[in-house]
């Protein structure tokens, strides 16, 4: 398990590192003497486990805890035992050493934070961020919704774009570019400099145009193998 | 105070690495005096506070060098100078002592 450690304490560290290096299931990368550089480096590199000081001036281990989105597997180390009640309101938290701490305990510690990672990966990961399913366009000074799944296509008209749902025409003050980062890959596809369409809609293809609604919508020549690899051919 | 300062815990988790257990007693030698000098300071200050977070560091090496009576002295004494109580100072005081003897001599 890639691990960290975080620890004011230059003693403390030195011995979870020694008991680390007595463990073969650590692979200790580094250690930390305050909560912002950790910040730093969780930012830029995953780890599996921390071994986390709560007793810290400034930063607490609870305060980082709290600014971390997804947060490893955490073990505290810590020479209060009071805190143990908190540390039960974190999920990532697997085991509460009290210091000073024996090798025996220690093992028993990383043992189980072993468990919650495999435990972890068997399990499917739920998607974090909930999928976005519309867009709000600036019309008049209002905002307003429009589900993807009703977008037909996107037109480019000058400084403005129209986009042409199952009910409505609304033309929006933007550009092809900002639009076509706004829309979901699996769904529209850019067929031609001045259309965008919703593949899902589309009735028919012939040569180079395709038939979406009413709408006749020329395929550029350098658009239609991407337009084709998206289609369930017979 | 019975108890007397050992490398009993030192020795069991470095597994003979001397270099080890050089290493820590020379961190102990290097911050101790420091955080006693700090300690002091703050408690002629009367700030009760402050002076709890040096207990708080210091307790760290009561455990370390085995002395496990004394370490439970100083978790009530830092629960004490929190509440600007000065019980349990002179018995936390005597350990200090013994500790300051103790790394002169290894």
């Amino acid at each position: 398990m890639k691990t960290i450690i975080i620890d004011d304490e230059e003693m403390a560290r030195a011995i979870i590192e020694k008991l680390s290096s007595n463990n073969k299931k650590i692979n200790l990368k580094e250690s930390f003497s305050n909560a912002i550089e950790a910040i730093k480096y969780l930012n830029q590199n995953s780890v599996d486990l921390i071994f986390l000081d709560i007793h810290m001036p400034g930063f607490t281990g609870f305060d980082l805890l709290q600014t971390l989105k997804n947060p490893p597997k955490v073990i505290l180390t810590t020479s209060d035992k009071n805190f143990a009640i908190e540390a039960f309101e974190y999920d990532c938290i697997v085991d509460y050493l009290v210091k000073p701490v024996t090798q025996e305990r220690f093992n028993k510690a990383v043992q189980k934070a072993v468990l919650f990672v495999q435990n972890d990966a068997a399990q499917p990961k739920i998607e974090e961020q909930e999928e976005i399913k519309e867009l709000y366009v600036n019309i008049d000074r209002r905002l307003v919704k429009i589900n993807f799944e009703t977008i037909n296509l996107v037109e480019a008209k000058g400084d403005y774009i129209l986009i042409k749902t199952e009910s409505k025409n609304y033309t929006v003050h933007s550009t092809m570019k900002k639009i076509e980062e706004k829309l979901p890959d699996d769904l529209f596809l850019k067929v031609h400099r001045s259309f965008i369409i919703n593949t899902k809609k589309i009735i028919d293809i012939e040569d180079n145009s395709v038939l979406i609604g009413n709408n006749v919508i020329p395929v550029s020549r350098s658009n239609r193998p991407e337009l084709m690899k998206r289609l369930n051919l017979l | 105070m019975s108890e007397k300062p050992n490398l009993n815990y030192l020795h069991e988790i470095s597994g003979g690495d001397d270099e080890f257990e050089k290493k820590l007693l020379e961190i102990v030698k290097k911050e101790l005096p420091n955080e006693i000098n700090s300690y002091k300071k703050f408690l002629n200050e009367n700030n009760f506070k402050q002076a709890s977070e040096l207990v708080h560091k210091i307790k760290h090496k009561i455990s370390i060098l085995g002395l496990e009576k004394s370490y439970q002295v100083a978790i009530d004494y830092e629960e004490n100078l929190k509440i600007d109580n000065l019980n349990l100072k002179k018995e936390f005081e005597e350990i200090l002592n013994s500790m300051v003897c103790f790394i002169k001599t290894v």
